[in-house]
This record gives structure tokens, C-alpha cells and sequence, in this order.
């Protein structure tokens, strides 16, 4: 069918390659180096040929970090934790409120509608140093500082907008009447929204569930000022490679390699849903 | 299976930021249990709002509506026991064609058997058994109108609206499916109402017309009713093919009879035709005769001369346009006439064909002069 010439064929190849080289050799690099010492992280001309070593995924796993000035405890695994409780429980709340939402936003007018949507979203806008303060005064108050409920509260700051505005995009592009012909067969208001809303929006919850995964984990400055070393995620814990007597880089690749991990399992398994998105095609028909 | 009475309903849209409208005023019809009504209109004068708020997906500005005796304007869609097929066909992409189609009776109970024995046998009468296993994305315009058509048709709802059910559909099929689809509505006493835009169907398929224009009900009657007697100049010009010939006219009372003067565009009069009626004198009105009924080349008692303007004969039927006094006329005969563009042809008016409406309301005076 459509007719490509070799020399075509070869310069898209070579192109595809470039883009993923740029894109992948960070994280290519990140990986070797998650298999090296210190030393040979930084011995000059690096080198590709190396004996691999699992002391760093050890030191991550039990936690006791070996150093030139002698032994240091760290609390990656329990860092790994916190983030993997935070995010998840951070995503599932914003999705439980943010969805019907953001249904509520597409499919009814109400008074001060937009009004109260913007305003979700503005929260996206201003510094978050700036919300954190009188935040952080408030939690003192409520008790809430370096508890989990309190982290996963401001958590929704991040991704309750980012998922009541793309959902309700998703949302709006379904024509109502499918849900209408739904209804009048008589299904109720509930039922016809997880039945036919739901699915039909499914590619952007995904992705928008995604997105916020990833700004949640990724997030650093709410855990530095709300909680303790104890209920801190990943992106904090990590300072603590940064020690006196140097910054510890393989530990630190090793780290990132175990952090990468659970964001890229779970879009690897959202895309699924993603593609099915763009396989439905015209929902709007 | 049920009576649908509208009782002065309105609906005013008010879209944030923009001037309300006004889509349907003060509309009122009956429709009989069983009935077959067709909504007839130009586009934008309302039908699809009307049929939104009998359905319950919009709500009513004024009035009432009830089903079978039961006020429905205030319940929820789901209770008011109607069947709908949507101007935009509203398939469900996930589902193939034949569960678009059954979904709709889930709810009702019935044996999984029963409800495929039921698909299949709308998908035969709409034409579609070949495409029952294919997603909605991938059929035609046309298929999915008719997956749309029949996912309404398969509930035998006791009031079933259908929007342009066969918009989309080649003149051929649509023809075959008009009369299927009557036969089956027939059959199951399904009171129905249609939206449509195009009068052959309106006047195939329903057994009452109601004719809307600009939010408002023109007339609710019988095919025969509406063609024979529009009640007003509205109707009298939407309906029928070519359009009802409409000219300025003035009555000059004689006595007991009256002489109608058709007026060229300048006034002066064109033509003239007398007829035994009593009318006030000098009463500016419009004269309506349909094409068909003019009496071209008649021999004797001619009314006028019109000079031709064209002549096209259609195989079966001939469109003559003249000019009469600086009107232009529209005839049609079922013979070929023999005339050129420039020749003068004897036209007669019967006065039995003649239509008066008022010049400044559009309301019907009389239909056919003399036959009191
Ligand atoms: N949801 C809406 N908001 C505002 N105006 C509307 C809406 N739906 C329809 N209208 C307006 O109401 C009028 C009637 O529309 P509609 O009932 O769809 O007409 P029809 O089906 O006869 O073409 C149109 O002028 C249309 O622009
Ligand atoms: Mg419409």
C-alpha cells in the first residue's frame, strides 16, 4: 500500500535511532552506572567495560550506606514506601473526587460552575512555596503536619486539577446522547454514568491518572516542609546521598533506577487503556 | 400504546452569555393512542426540542406533557416509558451493532433468546442483519442511522420519537423502509411521533401532520387536510412540490359576486377572475393556486395569457414558467405542451382551486371560490 523507498526507509531508521538515543542514553547511562563504584563512576575516560557490582542495590536494600568516613543509615526503602503510599493513595482519592467532578463540570450548568473549576485549576498557578507556608501554620494547628492524611491532602493540590480538567475534557467530547439513549431505556443517572460515561472516558482517566502519578511522585517540596524524615518520599530521602565525605553516585543512579520502576510499570500498564482510547476513534459520532 | 397530549408547551433556551431563544411557543397537540405524527418543519423551528423535552432530556420551560393521562414532564427519562432514535444516532462505540440494538431491552427482563429473536428481525426489516457483528465506527452514516432507528423500534415503546429517521438513507431504501416501517408501527399500535423535513415522508408515513415554523405550530391536521386546506400562507407555501403560486390580489365587491384582481409587481393588475362570494370591497388579500390545478392551454375561457419562460418536460410531468402582467407562474401538466420561451399560452384558474389568505395575518380565507 504505501510505497516507501529504501533510501526513505534507512534515513527514517536513522532518524528514530537519533531521537532515542537522545532520549534513552541518560537513563542507559543511569543504569550502568547503578552497577559501579564510585571509583569507577568517576575514573577518567569513562568506559563502558566494567565489572558489575550489586553493592549499591545492597547498600539501597539493607540501608547502610558504606562511605569513605565510615558507615552512614539511610532510609531509602522506607522513602520507596512512603512514595509508593502517597502517590497511589494521593491518585486514588483525586480520582474518586475528581472523576464524578469532573462529569458534574461537563455534562451540567450550574451557578458559579466555572468559577469554582478555575479556581481548582488556579491552585496550579502560584508558587507552591507561597501555598506552603500558610499551610504549613494551619497543619500545625490541625495536627496534621507529617502525617500521612495531612501529605496525601496537599497531595490532592497537585492532582485533583490536573484530573478534574482532563477528565472533564474527555468528558465533554462524548456526545451526551449516548448517555440519553442509555437513560431513557431506563437506566438511572448512576448507573448510565458507570456504564457508559466511565468507559467511554476510560483513555483520559488514564491518562490523567498517570499524569498525576507521575507529579505526585515527583513532587519534593510538600514532603520537605510538611513531614518528617520519617514519612518522607523518595525525592527528599534522596538528599541523604549527598554526605560528608561526597556525593555518592552510584547509589544514587541505583536509587533512580528502583524509583523509575513503579511509575514505568504503571504506564506501561495504562497504555492499554491510552491506546484503546485512540482505537475507539470518533466517540463524538 | 399510549396518548401524548402537549399542553402549551414552551422552551426558552438561555445560553450563558449569549440572548435566549425562544425554540418552541406554546405548542399544543394531541396525539391518539397509536397514532403516527409527523413533525414537519424547516430546520431550526423546533422539532428536535420538542421532541428532547417529551423525552425528559430537556427540561419544559411551560406547559404540560403527559402520557396515556399521567403528567411525565417532571420525571426523570428513564421513567416515562419512551423510546427515542437521536438526530446524531448516539451509538455506543464499545458495543457492536447488535448489542447497540439489544442493550436496549436488557432492562426489560426478557429471555436472552426472545431479545435476539428481536434483533434480528429489526435488523431484517431496517437491512442490516450483515452488519450486526460490526462496531458503530466502522459502518456508514446510513447504517448507523438505521442501528440508531432500530435500537428505538426494537423497545415497542408505548410513545416512540423518532428524529429524521431516514435522513441519511438513498432515495431507493428509503422508500422500502417508509413502508416497512409503517407496517410495523401499525402492527404493534405504536403511537409515535417523527421529526422530519421532507414532505413526502411526513405525508407517507403519518397519518396527522403537524407543520412548525419558528418555534410555533401552523397546523395539525391530515395529509389531505394540510394539502387541501393550509391555514395559512405559511403552510400553503411549504407545502407541496413545486410551491403553491402566491400573488398580491385586490377584491372589488360587484353585488353578490366579487372580482379578485392578481397585482403585478407594480400593482397594476395582472389578471382577473370573478367569483360568486361576498368579500369587502377593496380587501388587499393573497391568492394561492397550487401548479398542478392551473389549466394550461385551455381552450375557451381563458383567465390570462402568460407569455413562457421556460418549459421542461420530466418524463412524466412538464414545469411551465410564465410570466402573466409581470408575475411569474409556476404550472405543471402531466402532458408535454408544445411551447417555446417568448410563446403565449391561454391559462385558466378554476375557481375551485383558488386559495384566499389575509395579505396581513396569512390566515386562510377560504379554500376554492363559489363552491359554498
Ligand atoms: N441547547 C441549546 N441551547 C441553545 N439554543 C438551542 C439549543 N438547542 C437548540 N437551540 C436553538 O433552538 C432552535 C430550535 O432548534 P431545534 O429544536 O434543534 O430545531 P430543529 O430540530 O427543528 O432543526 C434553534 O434556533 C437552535 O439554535
Ligand atoms: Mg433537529
Amino acid at each position: 500500500m504505501n510505497q516507501i523507498s529504501t533510501f526513505e526507509r534507512i534515513v527514517r531508521g536513522l532518524l528514530i535511532a537519533l531521537v532515542l538515543l537522545f532520549f534513552l542514553f541518560p537513563i542507559f547511562w543511569i543504569l550502568l552506572m547503578s552497577f559501579q563504584t564510585n571509583e569507577q563512576i568517576l575514573r577518567i575516560p569513562p568506559s563502558l567495560f566494567f565489572e558489575p557490582t550489586l553493592q549499591n542495590y545492597v547498600a539501597l536494600l539493607t540501608g547502610r550506606l558504606q562511605t569513605a568516613a565510615g558507615n552512614l543509615d539511610i532510609a531509602f526503602m522506607r522513602n520507596l514506601g512512603n512514595s509508593l503510599l502517597l502517590s497511589t493513595s494521593s491518585v486514588l482519592l483525586a480520582l474518586a473526587l475528581g472523576v464524578p467532578a469532573a462529569y458534574a463540570f461537563a455534562r451540567y450548568k450550574f451557578r458559579l460552575g466555572e468559577s469554582i473549576a478555575f479556581t481548582l485549576l488556579s491552585f496550579r498557578f502560584a508558587p507552591p512555596l507561597l501555598v506552603l507556608l500558610p499551610l504549613s501554620l494551619f497543619f500545625r494547628q490541625l495536627h496534621l503536619t507529617d502525617t500521612y492524611i495531612g501529605l496525601i491532602w496537599v497531595y490532592q493540590l497537585i492532582c485533583l486539577p490536573l484530573i478534574l480538567w482532563i477528565v472533564r475534557g474527555y468528558f465533554e467530547d462524548i456526545s451526551p446522547d449516548i448517555e440519553h439513549a442509555y437513560r431513557i431505556s431506563g437506566h438511572g443517572w448512576w448507573k448510565t454514568f458507570r456504564k457508559i460515561a466511565i468507559p467511554l472516558a476510560r483513555p483520559g482517566i488514564a491518562a490523567a491518572g498517570l499524569l498525576a502519578f507521575i507529579f505526585a511522585w515527583n513532587n519534593f517540596i510538600f514532603a520537605l516542609i510538611l513531614a518528617s524524615a520519617s514519612k518522607q518520599p523518595v525525592t527528599v530521602g534522596a538528599l541523604a546521598f549527598v554526605t560528608a565525605s561526597g556525593i555518592q553516585y552510584g547509589q544514587i543512579a541505583a536509587a533512580i533506577v528502583l524509583s523509575v520502576t513503579p511509575t514505568l510499570l504503571l504506564a506501561l500498564y495504562a497504555q492499554r487503556y491510552l491506546v484503546e482510547g485512540l482505537s475507539l476513534g470518533a466517540v463524538k459520532g | 400504546m399510549a396518548q401524548l397530549a402537549l399542553g402549551n408547551v414552551s422552551k426558552t433556551y438561555r445560553p450563558r452569555g449569549k440572548e435566549q431563544v425562544q425554540a418552541v411557543k406554546r405548542v399544543s397537540l394531541d396525539v391518539k393512542d397509536g397514532e403516527i405524527v409527523a413533525l414537519l418543519g424547516s430546520s431550526g423551528c423546533g422539532k428536535t426540542s420538542m421532541l428532547r423535552m417529551i423525552a425528559g432530556f430537556e427540561e419544559v420551560t411551560e406547559g404540560t406533557i403527559r402520557i396515556g393521562g399521567k403528567e411525565i414532564h417532571n420525571l426523570p427519562p428513564a421513567q416515562r416509558d419512551v423510546a427515542m432514535a437521536f438526530e446524531g444516532y448516539s451509538l455506543y462505540p464499545p458495543l457492536k451493532v447488535r448489542e447497540n440494538i439489544g442493550f436496549a431491552l436488557l432492562r426489560e427482563r426478557g429471555a436472552s433468546a426472545d431479545i435476539e429473536k428481536r434483533v434480528s428481525h429489526i435488523a431484517e426489516l431496517l437491512e442490516i442483519t450483515d452488519i450486526l457483528d460490526r462496531y458503530p465506527t466502522v459502518i456508514s452514516a446510513g447504517q448507523q442511522q438505521r442501528t440508531s432507528l432500530a435500537r428505538a423500534l426494537i423497545r415497542r415503546a408505548p410513545v416512540s420519537l423518532l428524529d429524521e429517521p431516514m435522513s441519511q438513507l438513498e432515495p431507493q431504501l428509503r422508500a422500502i423502509l417508509r413502508a416497512r416501517l409503517k407496517d410495523y408501527l401499525i402492527e404493534h399500535k405504536m403511537t409515535t411521533v417523527f421529526v422530519t423535513h421532507d414532505q413526502t415522508e411526513a405525508i407517507a408515513l403519518a397519518d396527522r401532520i403537524a407543520v412548525m415554523e419558528k418555534g410555533e405550530l401552523q397546523q395539525f391536521g391530515t395529509p389531505a387536510e394540510i394539502k387541501q386546506s393550509p391555514s395559512n400562507l405559511f403552510v400553503a407555501s411549504f407545502i407541496g412540490e413545486p410551491p403553491m403560486n402566491i400573488f398580491d390580489a385586490a377584491i372589488a365587491s360587484e353585488g353578490n359576486a366579487v372580482a379578485i384582481s392578481g397585482l403585478g409587481p407594480n400593482g397594476e393588475p395582472a389578471f382577473r377572475l370573478n367569483a360568486p362570494m361576498e368579500a369587502a370591497n377593496g380587501k388587499r388579500v393573497c391568492l394561492g393556486i397550487r401548479p398542478h390545478l392551473i389549466e394550461i392551454g385551455a381552450n375557451g375561457s381563458a383567465d390570462a395569457t402568460g407569455r413562457v419562460i421556460t418549459n421542461h418536460w420530466l418524463g412524466d410531468q412538464s414545469h411551465i414558467c410564465f410570466e402573466i402582467g409581470g408575475c411569474s407562474v409556476v404550472g405543471v401538466t402531466d402532458k408535454p405542451i408544445d411551447a417555446r420561451a417568448g410563446d403565449a399560452l391561454p391559462v385558466r384558474f378554476p375557481l375551485g382551486a383558488v386559495h384566499l389568505f389575509d395579505a396581513e395575518s396569512g390566515r386562510a380565507l377560504a379554500h376554492g371560490l363559489g363552491q359554498r
